[in-house]
């Protein structure tokens, strides 16, 4: 018998917040997190828009041996999974004696391997290197240290899908829950932030030049868009079976009820209507539910041309025109290998506290735009059940749907 | 690179205490410096590269082989700073 799945931690490591308060906080008012930074000019950006993260102080909570192997997508991730566990009453005692799993998105470690590599070329001598290095430089980076410090003992592996990577590590922990492999997966997606990391995608002319306005420059939807803003940090949501929560008391939050996804096997940038429509509807299917019964889709959008028409024209195809829709990264930028696990933390939050975060800077809709129901200042609304989309480079796309526990 | 024994134990105290984060006033002279630091493997990895950078030096394995006291330590120092000389 398949098993219910539920979700009983969030934790956050954002540029509009780090932990729930401030970003419930943030989301409600339309706070945006983007900056301009300078350095960025002098390495050769032609976009320096960021969102603001600032590297967290470990030192408070781990051992020299435990930080020494954490690089940015590490350390941000050990921030938002401690408060993660701590609201799904989850400590290490309880950790080392029951099964829990880790599947954590990530798709890069660039600034630790630049950091690596420099030292190398200047000592030109590996062993002088230092032991920490090789643990910050793999992708999995998340994983190895996570899973050593909280002592898991259950699934244990980073999934990597570009900027779908924490919405596909969500849907894969709630498979193996459901299918009873699990009882406890630790799920999310991080993203490094700095400059050596973004150089290249920045390379390909698809960030906002809207340096004169950051919070101006991410504006999904909007006519006037002229390309995303890169961010970063880390967001962590517990997934459980349903008995194992009820059985622990711990708070439920929300329900995942669809999982979909597809590939668009197609070109390695360009998005394509055909593959989100399928994620998109293999989600409703798995979901078992109709289109009038989805409250809220938090939409992917990055704030690019040809993937917000995309994306448009998919949630109207699959969700009609009624549906409110926004895309948080307006106020994020594109938190990558994060965004498909912070989206869904922050659709909870405001399903939890009865809103709807806007989609800011949306002023002029565009022909695609205009046919779905775009919120652009914060609305007071109950929200039952919301779609999250994620799509990535190489095509590949995910969709989760969430309820609330009833 | 010369030093004084005294120069060689205080400029070893600080880095030691800095990059294994101990208080310093646990690094005594008799004292067993692995069980001191509490270094695994992967930390004596760290010493030879703390080593390198504040005494100028790369010990190998074999030199480690007759250290077990932090006085045997600064002994070692000793030995490999007048080699370099």
């Amino acid at each position: 018998m398949e098993r219910r799945v539920v979700i009983t931690g969030i934790g956050l490591y954002s540029c509009i917040g780090t932990g729930k308060e401030e970003v419930t906080e943030s989301l409600r008012t339309g706070k945006s997190g983007i900056v301009y930074d300078a350095p960025r000019k002098d390495f050769g950006y032609r976009s320096a828009l960021t969102g603001n993260v600032i590297d967290p102080e470990l030192k408070p909570f781990l051992n020299r041996r435990q930080r020494l192997g954490m690089h940015q997508p590490a350390m941000y991730a050990y921030m938002s999974t401690r408060e993660a566990l701590e609201q799904a009453k989850l400590d290490i005692d309880f950790m080392e004696q029951n099964e829990t799993g880790i599947i954590f998105g990530n798709d890069s470690t660039a600034g630790a391997v630049i950091k690596t590599i420099d030292k190398a070329r200047a000592r030109k001598d590996n062993t002088l290197i230092g032991s920490g290095d090789i643990f910050q430089n793999m992708n999995c980076t998340v994983n190895m240290n996570l899973s050593t410090i909280f002592k898991l003992k259950g699934i244990n592996f980073t999934l990597s899908a570009a900027c779908a990577s924490g919405s596909h590590s969500i849907g894969m922990g709630h498979l193996l829950i459901k299918q009873g492999l699990q009882d406890r997966v630790i799920c999310g997606g991080a993203q490094e932030v700095n400059e050596v990391a973004m150089g290249s995608f920045d390379g390909l002319g698809v960030f906002s030049p809207r340096e004169n306005e950051p919070t101006k420059a991410s504006r999904p939807f909007d006519k006037d868009r002229d390309g995303l803003v890169p961010s970063g940090g880390a967001a962590t949501l517990i997934l459980e079976s349903l008995e194992s929560a009820l059985k622990r008391g711990a708070p439920i939050l929300g329900e995942i009820i669809g999982y979909g996804f597809s590939s668009n096997g197609d070109h390695l940038s360009n998005p394509n209507f055909d593959g989100q429509f399928r994620s998109l509807s293999m989600a409703m299917k798995q979901a078992n539910i109709k289109k009038g019964q989805v409250d809220y889709v938090n939409a992917h959008a990055t704030s690019t041309p040809v993937g917000d028409m995309m994306e448009a024209q998919a949630i109207h195809s699959v969700l009609g025109e009624k549906v409110a829709v926004s895309s948080t990264k307006s106020m994020t930028g594109h938190e990558c290998w994060m965004a498909g696990a912070s989206e869904v933390a922050y659709s909870l939050l405001m399903m939890q506290n009865d809103f709807i975060a806007p989609n800011i800077n949306f002023e002029t809709p565009d022909e695609d735009s205009a046919k779905i129901n775009i919120i652009a200042e914060t609305k007071d609304q109950k929200i039952d059940c919301f779609l999250s989309n994620s799509f990535g480079f190489g095509g590949t796309n995910s969709s989760l749907i969430i309820k609330k526990y009833k | 690179m010369t030093m004084t024994r005294e120069e060689i134990i205080e400029t070893t105290i600080r880095f030691l205490a800095e990059e294994f984060e101990v208080e310093k006033s646990i690094i005594l002279p008799d004292s067993n410096l692995q069980e001191t630091l509490d270094l695994d493997s992967l930390d004596y990895v760290d010493l030879v590269v703390v080593i390198e950078e504040n005494l100028g030096f790369k010990p190998t394995a074999e030199d480690f082989q007759t250290v077990v006291t932090f006085n045997d330590f600064y002994t070692l120092v000793e030995a490999k700073l007048k080699e370099v000389a």
